[in-house]
């Protein structure tokens, strides 16, 4: 469709270009985010908004409404949930993600037996399904990544003063509360986005893994948060290629590529030693 | 525009959390050009205090004026510079030197707007002015805890603030690292003419330089005078608030 023929195997065919630029999107975008939940201690933040987005699925099914656009709505008043009762006190960061995580797949499981429709289908939501990415789909993600890259471009230096002490960019005069829910309503905008190529349940994977790679090897944040991108969009390509040659899940082997890099880094790049690597 | 009056104000503050009085009718002023020092044991009200003062925290009762104005009314809030109390940088932070020091120029520049050169020279002064001038491209999760706090010194210089606050700034830093911490004081003070409010146990490096001291005890400023007269009292301000004579350190 987009690239014609040119191609070479294994991105020959027409379905798995259309994953791999959905793959590419995602992969890329995932980890821009992730880099600054990371240095807010909120790492578990996608798989907490992934949870409610899995709820949004199951409510789209029960209401027969298209499923990607209430796990939107539900990703992002979920997203903002946290961000809400994190700042305001009401809980600490890891106890208001537990909430979203286990309210969130307990409605799911709820709403998904309402509607009588725990079948395959639903587990494509939950698992990803990249090799049925349509054209309209890949377009709809090329455009919400495309907006997602530019506010990070624009508005990563202030994000990053928000990540070093909230209090301090607040007396700075920095709209801290209005960044924090941009980011909040973008993570849960990259966790849908994320859901049709590897799953509510692995899209946080892209979040974090590619981050913990690129802090061992660049020198500075905005090195970082390049260098995940790319980790991201390789991880995405090369675990599409790997699925296809030896006909495993996709969405599963994306993450367990860039789970691989991850370990390359911690092995051979500077910086510390990851905690589950220290002896 | 440094107002007429004082650049920093608390008439009458009170703060209380569940009942409990944590500051009672705090009252002083710091005027323009002024360092002062704010000093008191552990569980005085010192942080509570520093909240109210920043806008973070809404008394009570009473009143706080920063630069002539409500905290929460301050439009250019990067005319007030803030130190927070921290030895120590996130070990995985992979922010270099400069871009943590370029942060505190956001506000001034609009977060949105890309860097300028001035913008550049201005981080480049901010380092210089603590001694870092060399360690612009380093990690500063690399850099010592002394050198991580001038980092953050750095940041709070660089918008060139009519007043700085700071938190415990010298808590676990070096001599060398205090040395350089107290000339990027006295600098902004005698050549910016901004005002300096420092809260601290360790007074050491600056107690030459202060012009008044501040002793808050059980939420009630229990002295403000020259350090000259505190000492006179036998309270020595070089050390720990352990050794605070007893009526400041309660029985």
């Amino acid at each position: 469709m987009i690239v014609g023929a040119l191609l070479p195997w294994p991105f020959e065919r027409e379905y798995m270009q259309l994953a791999l630029v959905a793959g590419l999107v995602v992969g890329t975008c995932a980890p821009l985010i992730g880099t600054f939940l990371v240095h807010k201690r909120l790492s578990l933040m996608g798989d907490g908004v992934g949870h409610v987005a899995f709820a949004g699925v199951a409510a789209g099914l029960l209401l027969d409404v298209w499923p990607v656009w209430t796990a939107l709505v539900a990703a992002v008043v979920g997203a903002v949930a946290v961000e809400w009762l994190r700042s305001r006190g009401r809980a600490s960061g890891d106890l208001a993600l537990a909430l979203l995580f286990y309210s969130g797949i307990a409605a799911g499981v709820v709403l998904t037996g309402l509607a009588g429709s725990l079948d395959a289908g639903t587990l494509t939501y939950l698992f990803g399904s990249i090799l049925t990415v349509e054209a309209a789909d890949a377009w709809t993600v090329v455009v919400l990544g495309a907006g997602l890259v530019v506010t990070v471009a624009v508005g990563w230096r202030a994000l990053l003063a928000v990540v070093l002490d909230e209090d301090a960019a607040r007396v700075a005069g920095l709209p801290v509360d209005r960044l924090n829910l941009v980011l909040a309503a973008l993570t849960a905008v990259t966790v849908v986005v994320g859901m049709r190529v590897v799953g509510v349940l692995l899209v946080a994977a892209l979040m974090v893994l590619p981050v913990g790679t690129a802090q061992r090897l660049a020198r500075s944040f905005r090195g970082t948060l390049a260098v995940a991108a790319v980790v991201g969009g390789v991880s995405a390509v090369v675990g599409l290629a790997v699925a296809r040659v030896w006909s495993l899940a996709p969405g599963g082997t994306i993450v367990l590529v860039s789970a691989g890099f991850f370990l390359l880094a911690a092995l051979g790049g500077r910086g510390r030693r990851p905690a589950l690597l220290a002896g | 525009m440094t107002p007429p009056g004082p650049v920093l104000a608390a008439d009458g503050v009170r703060v209380a959390y569940a009942g409990d009085v944590v500051l009672d009718g705090v009252t002083f002023a710091v005027d323009p050009g002024e360092f002062v020092a704010l000093v008191g044991p552990n569980g005085a009200g010192k942080s509570t205090l520093l909240r109210a003062l920043l806008g973070l925290l809404r008394p009570d009762g009473g009143s706080v004026r920063l630069l002539g104005t409500a905290p929460d009314r301050l439009a250019d809030r990067w005319r007030v510079g803030f130190v927070p109390q921290r030895s120590t940088v996130s070990p995985d932070l992979p922010a270099t030197v400069r871009e943590v020091v370029a942060t505190g120029l956001l506000a001034r520049r609009g977060w949105w707007r890309r860097p300028t050169e001035a913008d550049r020279r201005a981080v480049d002064h901010a380092l210089e002015s603590v001694d870092l001038g060399e360690l612009g491209h380093r990690r500063v999760a690399e850099l010592s805890g002394g050198q991580q706090q001038r980092v953050l010194i750095a940041k709070a210089l660089v918008c060139v603030p009519e007043l700085l606050i700071l938190d415990e700034p010298v808590a676990g830093v070096d001599a060398g690292s205090q040395r350089r911490f107290r000339d990027a004081l006295v600098h902004l003070v005698r050549e910016h003419g901004a005002a300096v409010f420092l809260v601290s146990h360790e007074l050491g490096a600056v107690a030459d330089d202060l012009a008044r001291v501040l002793v808050l005890r059980g939420g009630r400023v229990a002295f403000d005078g020259r350090p000259s007269e505190l000492a006179a009292t036998g309270v020595s301000l070089g050390v720990h608030a352990h050794d605070l004579p007893v009526w400041l350190e309660g029985t």
